[in-house]
């Protein structure tokens, strides 16, 4: 069985994001970038499916300018097999990217596509689900935990009552949640190896995807800032406050 | 213009949350319908029809829409979205499942978890978890968009008159079925809807000592939420999960037990009225953002509390 991951660049989720200045989107000069960390327990899992010898083979992909190169190494030091970059000029919004995934699950023809949930840039939660429909493959969102058999997959998923369970024949979408497992670090020597594994670089046009963007990126704003209240001594002045001056209570 | 909302329900109850984006589909403008999905869902048909300002109700009956199974569901709002400027469901993780489905059948892009509606085509939407906060205008003849519940004040249930058809499209497939569900069963208010609520970190130590949250929220009608600290320990389950990938919430009053403030954990509480924050390292991220803050050991505190209250 081929399983295919799709990963994306992200800002590290330990940076601080800054809106610029002109608020035309967030300041990303100079910023440390990362694979996205629900893309990370995707790829982790597919390596997984591998030790356990129920996938024979693991391509990851992402889609963005060269520099998406660097998150493909690490997937690939991580246990992929082998990496597709779809070069594009910028990032592509999630409807293009799921075009663009159409594409190379018609080349590759992968039993189990993972991809990450959501991004922690645009916090979108949609590519996964995008790609489904354009496929016509059954998904399964927010995975806790992955039980593979023959020719379908039962995915637990976690929904905002507890967790619900279906099963999908192949091949089939599962979209990772924070639980589904704990990525390993990449050792050294891995990291080395990754630099002589493959890495194939295709076009959109390639694919034969238009890539355009219909929504608008007008304005960005960092938050309304809460300021810090007050300390209170002890449980009979938190109380006292709670009920006579915020009235909450 | 006319918009179509889908309603989150559970086949018997409306949930809070379709109250709310309702509210946010009043502000796009236009005729607002409300589409029911389910299975032996009329009550819910009915309760909708109910709502101020829903001009109609369209409910599609049917045992393939009984799990909201997403491949199911996206086709069925794909196929009935085609004729309004705007299709909206809640964001819950319903809505999120199947909603992206819906915007690439129609071929458009979605815009996700607004907060505001600035007009009919332009919104506000949280970005890099909550903090920078996009505005961004759609140019698709369809909007598909989901709503971030919390950040609209819900319609009023009653007082509307709508008028109930069936839609008889059944749109089913064999590639999924559900196989079964753990929901977790309680008395308390839904932590997304709920006025007050407590949540505990990882300074809780185990799952036991959740009963100390419990025993106070219980005297204030609180739901009892966690921080993903909590729930990755395993001393809680996921759905008490507040945060950027959790539930997002925002009470009147939501009391924070040794929980440090991560980025992730206040991108889903930060909106709420008033915040008090219990934990004995005075340097937490959470005072930065508590109106009430209380250095101390929540052992001590939470017993107390629930003698004071």
């Amino acid at each position: 069985m081929k399983v295919l991951v799709a990963v994306k660049r992200v800002i590290d989720y330990n940076v601080k994001v800054r809106v610029k200045a002109d608020q035309s989107d967030v300041d990303l000069a100079n910023v440390k970038m990362a694979l996205n960390p629900f893309c990370e327990i995707a790829v982790e899992e597919a390596v997984r499916l591998k030790e356990k010898g129920i996938a024979e083979e693991v391509v990851v992909v992402s889609i963005g300018p060269k520099a998406v190169q660097e998150q493909l190494r690490t997937a690939l030091a991580l246990g992929a097999d082998r990496a597709i970059q779809v070069e594009t000029d910028d990032m592509p919004d999630s409807l293009a990217v799921a075009k663009l995934l159409q594409g190379v699950v018609d080349k590759e023809q992968p039993q189990l596509v993972i991809l990450g949930k959501q991004a922690i840039d645009s916090d979108n939660n949609q590519t996964g689900q995008m790609l489904g429909a354009l496929t016509g493959m059954p998904q399964g969102t927010f995975a806790s935990k992955v039980d593979m058999a023959e020719g379908s997959v039962n995915v637990t998923r976690e929904v905002d009552g507890g967790l619900q369970t279906v099963k999908l024949s192949l091949p089939a979408i599962v979209t990772t949640d924070l639980r589904l497992n704990e990525p390993r670090y990449a050792s050294l020597p891995n990291i080395m190896k990754a630099k002589r594994k493959p890495l194939d670089v295709m076009s959109a046009d390639d694919l034969s995807v238009a890539v355009n963007r219909t929504v608008k990126l007008l304005k960005v704003e960092p938050p309304a800032e809460r300021s810090a209240g007050v300390k209170v001594a002890d449980v009979a002045e938190l109380v006292e406050k709670l009920k006579n001056e915020a009235k909450v209570i | 213009m006319s918009i179509l909302v889908i309603a989150e329900h559970d086949n018997q109850e409306l949930s809070p949350a379709t109250l709310k984006t309702l509210a946010a589909a009043q502000q796009m403008g236009g005729d607002v319908e409300v589409l029911v999905a389910g299975h032996d869902c009329q009550a819910v048909a009915d309760a909708v029809a109910n709502v101020e300002g829903v001009s109609k109700v369209r409910v599609a009956d049917n045992a393939a829409y009984g799990h909201f199974l997403a491949e199911n569901l996206g086709a069925l709002v794909a196929e009935l979205g085609k004729d309004y400027s705007h299709v909206v469901a809640p964001a819950t993780t319903t809505g999120k499942n199947f909603m992206p489905r819906v915007a690439a059948l129609l071929d458009v892009a979605q815009v996700s978890d607004i907060i505001a509606v600035e007009s009919a085509d332009t919104f506000k939407r949280p970005i890099y978890a909550g903090n920078a906060i996009a505005t961004v205008q759609s140019e698709d003849a369809i909007k598909v968009i989901t709503v971030r519940a919390t950040a609209f004040d819900a319609v009023a249930a009653e007082g509307g008159n709508a008028s109930v058809e069936a839609v008889d499209t059944v749109i089913d497939n064999d590639k999924s079925e559900f196989v079964g569900e753990e929901l977790a069963e309680s008395e308390r208010p839904d932590l997304t809807s709920a006025s007050v609520v407590i949540s505990g970190g990882r300074g809780m130590q185990n799952g036991e000592n959740f009963h100390l949250l419990e025993k106070v929220a219980d005297k204030l009608g609180a739901a009892v939420g966690a921080s993903r600290a909590a729930v990755d320990a395993g001393f809680v389950p996921n759905d008490m999960q507040v945060g950027q990938t959790g539930k997002i919430v925002a009470p009147e009053l939501y009391i924070a037990v040794g929980i440090s403030g991560a980025i992730q954990h206040l991108a889903g509480m930060k909106d709420s009225k008033v915040i008090v924050a219990i934990n004995k390292d005075e340097e937490a991220p959470i005072f930065q953002v508590a109106d009430y803050g209380l250095v101390a050991d929540l052992f001590d505190v939470l017993p107390e509390l629930e003698q004071a209250l």
